[in-house]
């Protein structure tokens, strides 16, 4: 069993739009190619080009369809990926202490030189954020691109996870929500951003922000009428040429 | 678990190097070096920095200073790894050497895949040209490829524009000089409603990501039309889930809402629009729907002043738009009069059309409120001077911030020109184009259609061709036709059956050159299409006809050359393979003269160039046809010793001239590169725009970003950096005259004659103002028995077949089901896994079903270009692209049902041609349950065998 901090001196998170993301897919691709080549092993596709491609991605959109009680049924587009818990189960399950969350900014991470691939940490994270690598027998999480976030050899506008920098529509966020001053706390505050799956008690630190309320044209907006028929239209013309 | 002892793809497995527990703030090394260039994962055209490590592509991200993205870049983009490095690359030249289709081929040497090509062609030349047939498919380097048609002489060049979005480039260039995308985009910065029409969600991708993003942080809001609520539409704040090809009913109808309340920008539409031009009136006129001219052929208003008739451009006169002219005997009334009158009319009344486009009246109102209360109520007022044309003085710059964009989604239908047209013309009434707030033109653009060429055909045979092959006709002097009014062109294009199709048909070019009508073809040369497969209706018979044989035992089209850099389906129908490279190894412009990468504020054009060298034996098809052009002996390919003139496309790119000190690229002209748009040739400006980060932008000036078709300061730059010679100041059309001038035709006046049996069809299709007709299919096809519309749409994380090949793209998407909204599915109790026939009056086919609530209860879609055939494209025949995935395209024909009339109608656009791929209409019925889907084609051999097992990429870094 491995212990979490008692508290985090950050809490890095993403704060993501579900007004705004159209479902895309740039930022789990991105996220893959980043991914791949860089932290730890590889992101594995197993059956590349066969009947069953199936490989590690850190990060997916999934599409959902919802009925409102009246109205148009809706599509809403939820990308998931590690929420970086602060209660995170996915830690304290793991027997060997591969998985932690950091004190120093609360990112959770897997310490590939003892994680065994039992997938426990998998099974307890109630969101299905984490993902066994196929070819290397390890388990693969979102690291908040741990490994772009303070370096120093990327220019420092690019120090944010690459799902973040690639998100065409802007709906994704990266920022410290333990500060209620920066810039993701106060959006998390304007637009009533969420916890996914609060019952679930892992106070998980990522937010969502809700879709804005849809289909509010009133059926009672019409315009009213300045000339009924064309001759009607000419008169109005008259008055309106001259009113120039 | 699985796999762990497969062949690992890229250097081998090597054991397992295992991070530990890393520090706090770890700075890795990142890569070796960046170098950026363009993408090239769909039409989008985004600047990208690759991230290159050992001389391999680590990572590719969005150019932050490119124009296009800004810095983003979306899941295609970021998947460029696994499309440059794809098993499916072809690798050297080949020659067919089993029977067409079998994909049996040899790889033979480039002299010698020239000596063919050139022993096809060649001959050709100097009598009949007309028998090389050179069509492109996603060609972003047009200006390149009809030039070397123009010089060889061929009239049968065009590119793609045919089936896919024509009738919105025709109808915004015919209308106001632009269209979108392209040609223009909405003031993302201002607007605050926003109004999207059926768009595939691969063309402009980025910029609108990023402007509905933009939009919604400032408050705006989206209204999206589209019987489909995905992509756009799932993020619109209102959805207008409306029936297929009734788009044009409800802009229609919005309209005569509008006109109605007087909700309509008079002293916008007086100054900018034909609103106020006299139309000949009365029927039976000699100049019947003519406008009244002046002695130097202006139009003429009607002085509001004087009540007397001036040129439509004379200073300061307003025209008397509520008034009329007697001359002569005849009645003259402006244009906007005749707009009022027709769409002011009940049968555009939200009453009479909402059933028809699957909405409520009250919908249709609600809309045109909302669209005049931004229009007039939210108007933005920039404190910017700036001088008309005419030489007046302006002291602000007023917005109306509505913006619209429409794609595909309107314009595949029969009546797609007319509904574009109507989109437009909306546009105009609000006075929301070229204005802050509203839509934007993009340079070159504005470009009325009297700037853009006419159409040119063969003058002399064995002569290059005396202008290029696509243009904008105005009447049907402009027409390709014979004297007996034969289409001089394979595609039939600019003849009585597709007057002003002026991206060419290359959807007809098989089918037209298999039955010999109008003439048969000895060479077929394609590029970059996927002739075989998705790109083309009626797929099977397509397939057929590539690989059908007359009694002689020869094939019925002779020989077949296509140049892609994938093995795609088209690959194994054609006799010779020019391999192209992939996107990373090649040069390319994308040019001011072509598709350029413009933004409203700011010419641009960016390269493409080799940030890593090809490891196969290809070559980018461009230098390819250097080398042909050359080895063919085409004027403007040769020295004046014989020998090739450009050594490849990059020497092409920095040495040609089109017109004197106007080149393929804009930027770093001049012998010091500093020259603008105009400049001598420099030698070293691809090192300029690669050190400028792949790309060239000039802003236009404060004074010059709005109103641009009527703004002295606009048309001077234009000028200034060479978009045009002199400036072009245009007013749009409400009203358009070269319609009508084909009605004029078709009614029998004139010595350039349409067929009998044409003239019906063209009076109703060429009204000049638009009509709404139902689309043909609908209305030929008995619809008890074919109830359900069909669509396609592309997933924003595909482009073509180019998408689903690769290996983390198909991870996403590699089945494409077949929607079926709640009402049929209940009906009919579908469950979750069914398989369902679904029969059009072309053909059946099977295919997996799923449920989707927010769609048209009475339409059906899928995603289009997953279905693959078997064995193509370097992936396993049992994956599921080949097993499940389908193409709606069996069921769709180039040419309608019998009419019984003795004739085949075109399933297209009777004005532009453009194939109406969303006219499609079905049944759908239970099938038995498991795949595979149908029709099921065999493999056919794959020329570059299978992908590997499993991919670690990334692994050696």
């Amino acid at each position: 069993m491995t212990a979490l901090p008692e508290t985090t001196e950050k809490k890095l998170g993403l704060v993501i739009d579900l007004d705004t993301c159209v479902g895309c897919h740039a930022c789990v691709v991105n996220c893959k190619e980043w991914n791949t080549s860089n932290y730890g092993e590889p992101l594995s596709d197993m059956d590349a080009y066969g009947a069953e491609p199936e490989g590690t991605f850190l990060n997916r959109v999934h599409s959902y369809e919802v009925t409102p009680a009246s109205g148009c049924a809706q599509t809403v587009h939820f990308p998931k990926s590690c929420l970086h818990c602060d209660d995170a189960p996915c830690v304290t399950v793991c027997p060997t202490g591969a998985s932690y969350k950091r004190g120093e900014d609360g990112i959770v991470l897997v310490n590939e030189n003892d994680c065994m691939g039992c997938g426990l940490c998998a099974w307890a994270c109630p969101y299905g954020a984490r993902e066994l690598d196929q070819l290397a027998g390890i388990m693969k999480k979102c690291t908040l691109c741990v490994d772009r976030i303070y370096n120093e050899n990327l220019p420092e506008e690019d120090r944010e996870p690459a799902c973040v920098r690639t998100c065409p529509a802007g709906a994704r966020h990266f920022g410290d929500l333990g500060d209620p001053d920066s810039a993701v706390s106060q959006l998390v505050a304007e637009r009533g951003g969420v916890d996914l799956m609060p019952e679930m008690g892992t106070k998980p630190v990522n937010k969502y922000l809700p879709p804005r309320e849809k289909d509010t044209l009133l059926a009672d907006m019409a315009l009213a009428p300045t000339s009924e028929e064309p001759k009607g239209f000419l008169k109005w013309l008259d008055k309106a040429l001259e009113a120039l | 678990m699985k796999g762990y002892t497969d062949t690992i793809w890229q250097g081998g497995y090597q054991g397992v190097t295992k991070l530990g527990k890393i520090e706090a703030r770890p700075s890795p090394k990142v890569s070796d070096e960046v170098r950026q260039t363009t993408c090239y994962m769909c039409a989008c055209r985004c600047g990208i920095n690759v991230h290159l490590q050992d001389g391999k592509v680590k990572y590719i991200e969005g150019n932050r200073d490119h124009p296009v993205n800004k810095g983003v870049l979306c899941a295609k983009g970021s998947a460029g790894i696994m499309q440059h490095y794809s098993p499916a690359r072809l690798k050297a030249p080949m020659k067919r050497v089993g029977p067409r289709g079998s994909g049996e081929f040899e790889e033979i040497s480039w002299d010698e895949a020239y000596d063919i090509a050139v022993g096809w062609m060649g001959p050709l030349r100097a009598e009949t040209p007309e028998k090389l047939a050179f069509f492109t498919g996603r060609d972003q380097s047009q200006s390149f490829t009809s030039l070397w048609a123009q010089s060889y002489g061929t009239p049968n060049y065009a590119a793609h524009g045919g089936f896919c979005s024509v009738n919105m480039a025709a109808a915004g260039i015919y209308t106001m000089g632009g269209a979108f995308w392209e040609f223009g985009q909405p003031d993302w910065d201002r607007t605050k409603l926003f109004m999207i029409f059926g768009v595939a969600e691969d063309h402009d991708s980025n910029p609108i990501k990023a402007g509905i993003g933009r939009m919604k942080a400032n408050g705006g809001k989206i209204i999206g039309v589209n019987p489909i609520r995905s992509g756009y539409n799932a993020v619109a704040d209102e959805w207008i889930g409306i029936t297929p090809g009734t788009d044009g009913l409800f802009i229609l109808s919005v309209i005569h809402e509008l006109l109605r309340a007087g909700k309509i920008d008079l002293n916008y539409l007086y100054r900018y629009t034909n609103a106020g031009f006299l139309v000949s009136s009365d029927e039976g006129a000699e100049d019947f729907g003519l406008f009244l001219r002046g002695e130097d052929d202006k139009a003429l208003v009607l002085d509001r002043a004087t009540g007397k008739p001036v040129a439509y451009d004379m200073p300061g006169v307003i025209p008397d738009l509520a008034g009329h002219l007697r001359q002569g005997g005849q009645t003259y009334r402006p244009a906007l009069q005749l707009l009022a009158e027709k769409y002011m009319a009940d049968e555009f009344a939200p009453e009479t059309v909402a059933v028809r486009c699957g909405l409520t009246p009250e919908k249709i109102r609600a809309v045109a409120a909302e669209l005049a209360r931004v229009a007039f109520e939210e108007e933005i007022v920039l404190d910017q001077p700036w001088t008309d044309w005419k030489g007046e003085k302006h002291d602000k710059m007023i917005g109306r911030p509505v913006s619209f964009h429409a794609m595909r989604g309107i314009s595949a239908h029969s009546n797609g020109f007319q509904t574009c047209r109507a989109l437009h013309i909306l546009q105009i009434l609000l006075g929301s184009v070229e204005v802050p707030g509203g839509f934007r033109f993009k340079p070159p653009y504005p470009k009325p259609p009297e700037a853009h060429p006419k159409p040119h055909c063969i003058d002399e045979p064995g002569q290059p061709i005396p202008g290029p092959h696509l243009g904008y006709p105005m009447g049907p002097e402009d027409l390709l036709i014979d004297d007996d009014g034969t289409p001089k062109r394979i595609d039939k294009a600019f003849s009585w059956e597709n007057p002003f199709s002026v991206h060419g048909l290359m959807h007809m070019v098989i089918s037209n050159a298999h039955a010999g009508d109008p003439y048969k073809i000895d060479t077929l040369f394609l590029y970059m299409a996927n002739m075989a497969w998705n790109s083309s209706m009626n797929t099977s018979e397509v397939m057929r006809m590539l690989t059908d044989k007359d009694d002689n035992g020869d094939y019925v089209i002779p020989h077949i050359i296509y140049s892609d850099a994938y093995s795609s389906e088209m690959v194994s129908y054609a006799d010779l393979i020019l391999p192209d490279t992939t996107y990373l190894e090649r040069h390319d412009c994308i040019s001011l003269l072509d598709r350029p990468i413009c933004e409203a504020d700011a010419a641009a054009d960016a390269i493409r160039w080799p940030v890593v060298e090809p490891d196969r034996n290809v070559k980018g098809f461009q230098s390819a046809l250097c080398d042909l052009g050359a080895r063919l002996g085409l004027p403007g390919w040769v020295n004046e010793d014989g020998s090739q003139k450009y050594a490849d496309y990059a020497d092409y790119i920095v040495n040609h001239e089109r017109r004197p000190g106007v080149g393929p690229l804009s930027g770093f002209r001049g012998k010091d590169g500093k020259s603008v748009g105009r400049g001598e040739v420099n030698p070293e400006q691809l090192d300029r725009y690669i050190e400028n980060g792949g790309f060239w932008v000039e802003h236009v000036p404060e004074t010059a970003q709005f109103y641009k078709p009527w703004n002295a300061g606009y048309q001077d730059w234009a000028v200034s950096i060479g978009l045009f010679d002199k400036p072009q100041p245009y007013v749009f059309n409400l009203y358009l005259e070269p319609m009508r001038k084909m009605q004029r035709a078709a009614e029998g006046i004139g010595d350039r004659q349409p067929p009998e049996n044409m003239r019906e069809r063209i009076k109703a299709a060429f009204t000049p103002l638009p009509e709404w007709y139902q689309p043909f299919e609908d209305a030929a096809v008995d619809h008890s028995e074919y109830p359900i519309h069909a669509l396609t749409q592309r997933p924003m994380h595909m482009y073509h077949s180019w998408g689903s090949q690769n290996a983390w793209l198909r991870q996403i998407t590699n089945v494409n089901r077949l929607y079926i909204p709640g009402k049929i599915w209940e009906s009919q109790d579908f469950e979750e896994g069914d398989w369902a026939y679904v029969t059009s009056v072309h053909g059946k086919i099977k295919v997996p079903v799923a449920r989707m609530d927010a769609l048209n209860p009475d339409t059906v879609w899928t995603w289009n270009a997953i279905g693959k055939k078997r064995g193509a494209w370097g992936l396993s025949e049992d994956a599921p692209e080949a097993t499940k995935g389908f193409l709606l395209n069996h069921l769709i024909n180039e040419l309608l049902p019998e009419k019984g009339d003795g004739q085949r109608w075109a399933n297209s656009d009777p004005v532009t041609g453009q194939a109406a791929w969303f006219d499609l209409r079905v049944r759908i019925e239970k099938a038995p349950p498991g795949g595979p889907s149908e029709p099921a084609h065999k493999a056919a051999k794959s020329p570059v065998g299978r992908g590997p097992q499993d991919i670690a990429y990334g692994e050696e870094f």
